[in-house]
């Protein structure tokens, strides 16, 4: 029983993370229709902003928590935007006009050059940030007990944060229903006014933004990471979106816990070792029955 | 009257198919003009080449003196120019009301209110259904929607395809007679139509295209009587 309650908290942690690097994925695929395979990288990127930032942070003698959470909150999250953006401008808009599989090959090449770039500027090896948050609440369930660490409290409080600002965003103001519009017709979003290659790059930097989000949160909870992480949480969370339907939303986040959640359940209960496994055959499984994932829309051709 | 809108020998190709050929006409401000022609003529490219999609080959769009012809699609529909497109592409993913907040992009939310009920006096059929998805609308509500968020943006010059497309003859009234009284507000309304008679009656001038060329031109009642026009598009009686 304490196993199961553990492995729920630490489930919906990592899947909340997970959900924050999908909605990168979904967003950018609804509005022009690519997976962009950099966006792992992208996070990758963040991982290393955020060892930047509490370096500098504490180099001007910041020590409190919350001034060095909220100041590398900050840093990484403009700079890994910004890297969004560029991204974007280099290497998708140039294409915009060609084929799929040109902007795929793109995207694909750009990942290589992430990878490339930052191995080469900060080096292979595997780099660290200390500990900031310790302790941990404990309760015991049964004859064992279930422990959840500040930090993990602090994930899922700003990963949902993060997740609720952004539906309201998308929901309510007035960019969001230009990025709604621009996804749901681009042709017919430029004749209204709409400057749709501004609202594709506000897209790509804020799904950098989230990417951010959770490399900030991840990197304070493992502490250690390397030029190749985004690799496979990055695979993990376009499984992910692609589970929630890829293009929603909402999808993307419930995909992300669903995923985290079996994962961790799977993990604790039967075999760590083949979590993986598991979490790939789920979204074969559902992919059998629901081709279009969770939330998504059956795909209709336009004419 | 002055000029609004000026097409000067307008060219337009996709690949080796040329779809306009030396077109030129004029929409002179305060008038209802029409364009008639049969489906494929090119009537939709004309007004969509407005907005550069497709780029013009050759020749000149000049609205109120600029020549518009190479700007993009937002800096058109910035300057006063709004469509009601062909298909009526409104946003299905999105209740009536925020469709019609889609059309105030280019004039910000300063009249919104204001804007807004007018439309729902105008279309009464969309303040029944101001929050309902756009998509679960019939097709008749949903051309009244795309005329009505066209209008949101307080347009100099109101585009119209096909209003008529697909709609049962008693909802087609409808929507001209809707039309009629925009106009009457001393709207600009460039009109393309297969419904000859209909956009005939309403519409001070008219033009005929058939394949890509503008064959005739005329006052609407001339339009109306003219034989080859009557054999063509009004049945031949």
């Amino acid at each position: 029983m304490d196993i199961v309650l553990q492995q729920l908290v630490n489930g919906l942690t990592l899947g909340s993370v997970y959900g924050l690097i999908a909605i990168g994925y979904t967003m950018v695929y609804g509005i022009i229709g690519m997976i962009n395979f950099a966006h792992g990288d992208v996070y990758m990127v963040s991982s290393y902003l955020t060892a930047i930032a509490i370096a500098l942070l504490t180099f001007f003698g910041m020590e409190s928590f919350p001034i060095i959470i909220f100041g590398t909150l900050i840093f990484t999250i403009v700079v890994t935007g910004a890297y969004g953006w560029v991204i974007e401008r280099v290497a998708y808009r140039p294409l915009r006009n060609s084929s799929r599989l040109s902007v795929l090959i793109s995207a694909i090449g750009m990942s290589l050059i992430l990878q490339n770039y930052v191995q080469i500027s900060q080096g292979a090896r595997q780099q660290g940030v200390p500990t900031l948050l310790t302790g941990a609440i404990r309760f015991d369930v049964g004859d064992g007990f279930v422990q959840i660490t500040y930090m993990k409290l602090f994930i899922l409080f700003a990963a949902f944060l993060g997740m609720g600002v952004l539906t309201y965003i998308i929901q309510k103001t007035k960019l969001g229903r230009m990025c709604r519009a621009t996804q749901q017709d681009r042709k017919m979003a430029s004749i209204l006014g709409i400057n749709t290659d501004r609202i594709i790059s506000s897209v790509f930097v804020i799904g950098a933004a989230m990417a951010a989000l959770a490399g900030v949160l991840i990197t304070l909870d493992y502490g250690a990471f390397d030029f190749y992480v985004g690799f496979i949480i990055g695979i993990k969370a376009f499984t992910a979106a692609v589970l929630g339907g890829i293009g929603s939303l909402p999808g993307a986040m419930l995909g992300g816990v669903i995923l985290g959640l079996s994962e961790a359940l799977f993990a604790g209960l039967i075999s760590s070792d083949y979590k993986d496994v598991f979490s790939f055959s789920l979204l074969v499984i559902i992919l059998i029955f629901r081709p279009s994932g969770l939330l998504g829309k059956p795909e209709v051709e336009k004419v | 009257m002055t000029t609004l809108l000026e097409f000067k020998d307008v060219d337009v190709h996709y690949g080796p198919i040329q779809a306009l050929k030396k077109v030129s006409l004029d929409v002179k401000e305060g008038e209802i003009a029409t364009m008639i022609g049969s489906n494929g003529a090119g009537k939709s490219t004309l007004l969509m080449s407005i907005f550069g999609q497709p780029r013009i080959s050759s020749g000149q769009i000049i609205y109120r003196g600029e020549d518009i012809s190479q700007k993009s699609a937002h800096y058109v529909a910035s300057n006063g120019l709004a469509q009601s497109p062909e298909g009526r592409r409104i946003f299905p993913g999105m209740s009536v009301e925020e469709n019609l907040l889609m059309g105030t992009i280019p004039i910000g939310m300063e009249h919104c209110d204001e804007d807004m009920q007018r439309m729902f006096e105008l279309f009464p059929r969309l303040k029944e259904r101001r929050n309902q998805r756009a998509s679960t609308m019939s097709g008749g509500e949903q051309q009244m929607l795309a005329i009505a968020r066209a209008l949101m943006s307080r347009p100099k010059l109101l585009l119209l395809d096909e209003p008529s497309l697909g709609l049962a003859p008693i909802i087609v009234k409808q929507i001209f007679k809707i039309l009629e009284d925009v106009a009457s507000t001393g709207m600009t309304i460039f009109l393309v139509e297969q419904n000859a008679n209909h956009a005939l009656k309403l519409a001070d001038r008219g033009y005929v295209m058939v394949n890509g060329e503008i064959r005739l031109t005329g006052t609407g009642e001339e339009l109306l009587v003219n034989p080859e026009v009557r054999e063509a598009y009004l049945g031949g009686h």
